[in-house]
């Protein structure tokens, strides 16, 4: 079904099209857009793009960094700065996927995807959204739980921690297809030490729920212990609590349930998958 | 319904076109320009069997914007031999038997493509990574991860 394409240069003139239109959709890389399209999606009858180099750029500014929404994945592979999200990136789509697929786009990606977002989640980080009245700072956990509702909403940049050490900040993506697959989960663990505890760790799960959330009981528990095995054995021993995978073509929300302990259990102890 | 005009290289000539809005680059590829190498698998991106390049670099062609390649430098399947020649990851891909039904064949070439045009001497890791997005269900990859490390040892001896 043919759509209409705008093409629009500054932030301000695609968040207009996108809130004076319910049918307009903007466009990133169109990883996301283009399937739904190819899948018939009729709700969508304009799609937004944004010629703007802005949104490609990469900004360090003490100890966090701020990544436009337009940073393709490739992109974020390439830069020394943003090495701490490799682990993450290396491991979304293949090749082709990164070439085009966007740091804003993955934030609307649904679960099981969007595991850079669950890094970023674990990073503290927050978005910058554009919308009628301008551009406002929001916390990442508040976009995610509203990013359906606000539709007409355009993300231009993303501002995370930069981790201390590549020890302070740990990814893993589970999956059944090696070197890359859809998740059966993923993990983020930001854990800064002090005196060697784990002091403010932050954890976050991909695939555990709708959208990437915190798992905010084994940071509780992890909260002043050593990574070692007495000491992350409250956190793991309520992993899953806060949690509410699906069951799909990749795994069933039992068995999600049953290893997300496991797997939080070897990335704070520094174990092989 | 208005049409967009669309320019680009294709495998090195230049070529317009009008798309439609919202047409996929396979789409164009396909039934505007004539060139079926690139093939439709899942409409997803997530099998690679569209995969073309795009100024060198590989993308899933059934789901980039076809006008977003505009004054681009598109290369397929189609475009890999020259006249009679056979590009080398053709011919290693036959004498590997890296093709069986063939289906996901031209995403896996030029995906090897791109591979060993910024990695002329990859490992066998580095070609495992680089063939991740493509999916293949008869020859259990083997073969054509041979193929491709059999293409970079024939360019590299060439080149000695």
């Amino acid at each position: 079904m043919p759509v209409t394409v705008k093409t629009f240069t500054t932030p301000m003139e695609a968040a207009a099209a996108l809130s004076s239109d319910r049918a307009a959709r903007y466009i990133g890389g169109g990883t996301l857009l283009m399937r739904a399209l190819n899948e018939g999606d009729v709700s969508i009858g304009t799609i937004v793009r944004l010629d703007d180099r802005s949104l490609a750029q990469v900004r360090a500014s003490g100890g966090r960094i701020t990544i436009g929404a337009g940073v393709t994945l490739s992109q974020i592979l390439r830069d020394r700065e943003l090495a701490f999200l490799h682990p993450a990136a290396r491991l979304i789509g293949g090749p082709a996927v990164r070439t085009t697929g966007t740091v804003g786009g993955n934030l609307f990606a649904p679960a099981p995807y969007g595991d850079l977002s669950v890094a970023l989640l674990a990073l503290d980080a927050t978005v910058s959204v554009m919308s009628g009245y301008g551009a406002r700072d929001v916390a990442l956990e508040e976009f995610l739980a509203s990013r359906d509702r606000s539709p007409g909403a355009l993300v231009l940049s993303v501002t995370c921690d930069r981790p201390s050490s590549p020890e302070a900040f740990r990814f893993r993506k589970v999956a059944r297809i090696k070197p890359k697959g859809v998740s059966v989960l993923s993990i983020a663990a930001s854990l800064p030490g002090v005196g060697g505890r784990v002091s403010n760790p932050r954890i976050a799960y991909g695939a555990m729920a709708p959208i990437a959330i915190r798992a905010k009981a084994a940071e509780r528990a992890l909260e002043g212990k050593t990574l070692d095995e007495s000491g992350v054995a409250a956190a793991v021993a309520v992993a899953a609590e806060g949690t509410a995978p699906a069951t799909d073509a990749i795994a069933s929300a039992w068995y999600r349930r049953e290893v997300v302990g496991v797997h939080l259990r070897r990335l704070l102890l520094g174990q092989a998958g | 319904m208005a049409k967009t005009p669309l320019q680009f290289r294709h495998n090195g000539r230049d070529v317009a076109i009008f798309v439609d809005g919202g047409m996929s680059l396979l789409s164009a590829l396909r039934d505007e320009v004539g060139d079926h190498s690139p093939k439709f698998g899942c409409g997803q991106g997530g099998c690679g069997a569209c995969t073309v390049l795009v100024d060198g670099e590989p993308v899933v062609s059934c789901v980039t914007l076809a006008e977003t390649i505009a004054g681009k430098s598109i290369e397929t399947a189609d475009g890999l031999k020259t006249g009679p020649e056979l590009h080398p990851l053709q011919t290693a891909f036959m004498d590997n038997f890296a093709a069986q039904c063939g289906y996901c064949t031209p995403g896996m070439l030029m995906a090897a493509k791109a591979l060993l045009e910024h990695n002329p001497d990859p490992s066998r890791v580095e070609v495992v990574e680089a063939i991740s997005g493509n999916i293949c269900r008869c020859t259990g990859y083997e073969s054509i991860i041979n193929a491709v490390l059999a293409a970079a040892a024939r360019r590299t001896e060439r080149r000695a």
